[in-house]
């Protein structure tokens, strides 16, 4: 869909997110099941990219979100958003999530119990804006689940739930971590769609975990593939995933 | 044929544990919430000393506060000389002396609730912009509420029960100290057995009902899952 044709169905006038590029340059030390690792990340992410990191479980792809959201502290290193340090190991700066405004979508999407769905949208906000709320319960098709508490609502409801309260806070970047892990195949098809959807509609940049290649495929303009920490390579999915590329990242050690 | 010393002494009793239960709760919340999510290296200390009261003999307690309280001593001395008080066979001395026991009562199961809630909960409130007091009014306390009525009952709880820490600190003194678990030591000594009946009907009840509110809420609760 087009990104012009998705605002006039829903109201939005302009884009909920600023824009803007994203230059990362860290380390990190963890702790793997295969022992002690560094993620090394080096990366320019250019605005209205919707980036997918893949790999194996244990690679660093949650802690790399985590590293840009603020959750979690960089060993050494840079990352600037436009013209914000949002951390430099030197100058001593790390500034905290609150002051980053990113939208993370969490595994277990992290939805507020206590609140109904509007509510947890609501939460999102930095400034109460009703209207709003109702073009996003709308937007993912959840007006009549807005005075439902999450215990009540099934995974994929969930998800839409927690992308539309990430959506409400206007963030500068969308970070998703494996937004779709836990929903069955035909759920997952029809969800690929919805975070295009919010990625359109931020149009700012859209960072996603995920460790299936047909997600990647069908939504990411561009592809980190990431192996025990490090970047072995990047760039356009259909380049990343040629033959020879695919055939190292599976072998056998 | 309630006497007004029975009435007293129960006023007292509830008096005592009301203020016990206030101010360990607004003490309490910060410190279960610093051994909930933070880490130090004295941390195991300071959790073994809160819980403490739990397996110590309430006369230990009760024999350092009263040291404490001596006028002898550095403490005391400060208050005689600055505030012109006497902790020692005082309502204030009992009072401190019950925050200290309770202890455990109030923070162990605000800490449990603290630590039951997901991480990613608090997370996502962070990275939703609000500061850590929104997120602790607004996120957290919220989805405890069952740990906070059982920390707030158990204290509630262990203080009309207690005995050992009083009678040490603060002796048998109407309407300072005498509180209903002392009168029934004291009327079962003088023989007065019908008086004695009286105030432990009213301490089993009451402690009964306080249980039984405590186990039916942590029957319906239950963990949250995301």
């Amino acid at each position: 869909m087009k990104i012009e044709n998705l605002r006039d169905k829903t109201n939005f006038s302009s884009p909920l997110g600023v824009g803007g590029s994203l230059s990362i340059s860290i380390t990190k030390s963890m702790l793997t099941t295969d022992g002690k690792t560094n993620l090394v990340v080096c990366a320019e992410i250019q605005d209205n990219e919707l980036l997918c990191l893949f790999g194996h479980s244990g690679a660093g792809k949650t802690t790399l979100l985590r590293l840009l959201a603020g959750l979690t502290k960089p060993d050494k290193g840079r990352i600037v958003f436009n013209d914000t340090v949002w951390f430099d190991s030197e100058k001593k700066i790390n500034l905290p999530p609150q002051e980053r405004n990113v939208g993370y979508m969490f595994q277990d999407y992290a939805l507020f119990p206590n609140m109904t769905v509007e509510e947890n949208i609501s939460f999102g906000q930095k400034e109460k804006n009703k209207d709003e709320v109702n073009k996003l319960l709308e937007l993912f098709d959840l007006q009549i689940l807005r005075n439902q508490h999450p215990a009540k609502l099934s995974g994929g409801q969930k998800q839409r739930v927690a992308l539309a309260r990430a959506l409400a806070a206007k963030p500068n970047v969308l970070l998703l971590d494996e937004p779709l892990s836990a929903l069955d195949y035909e759920m997952r098809l029809a969800l690929q769609h919805e975070i295009r959807k919010a990625h359109e509609l931020l149009n700012t940049i859209t960072i996603m975990v995920s460790h299936d290649l047909q997600e990647v495929f069908h939504l990411a303009s561009s592809v980190i593939l990431l192996k025990n920490g490090m970047v072995i390579n990047e760039g356009k999915p259909a380049d990343v995933f040629s033959k020879n590329y695919t055939q190292n990242y599976y072998s056998f050690p | 044929m309630l006497d007004q010393d029975f009435i007293n002494t129960l006023l007292l009793t509830g008096k005592l544990a009301v203020w016990t239960t206030f101010i360990l709760f607004v003490l309490g919340f910060p410190v279960a919430y610093l051994l909930a999510y933070k880490k130090f290296w004295l941390k195991p200390v300071v959790e073994a000393l809160i819980s403490m009261p739990m397996v110590l003999p309430p006369t230990v307690l009760g024999f350092y506060m009263l040291l404490a309280y001596s006028p002898q001593n550095t403490f005391g001395r400060f208050l005689v000389e600055h505030f012109n008080t006497r902790l020692a066979f005082s309502f204030q001395g009992v009072l401190i002396a019950s925050v200290i026991f309770s202890l455990p009562f109030m923070i162990q199961p605000l800490q449990n609730g603290l630590t039951s809630i997901p991480k990613s909960l608090r997370e996502a409130s962070y990275t939703l912009g609000k500061s850590k007091l929104t997120t602790f009014l607004r996120v957290l306390i919220p989805n405890m509420i069952p740990s906070i009525i059982t920390a707030v009952a158990m204290t509630f709880a262990h203080c009309i029960g207690e005995f050992g820490v009083i009678i040490m600190v603060g002796g048998n003194i109407p309407g300072e100290t005498r509180v209903a678990s002392i009168a029934i030591y004291d009327e079962v000594q003088a023989m007065n057995y019908h008086t004695a009946n009286q105030y432990s009907f009213v301490l089993f009840i009451v402690s009964l009902v306080i249980l039984t509110l405590v186990y039916s809420i942590n029957k319906k609760t239950t963990p949250i899952n995301l």
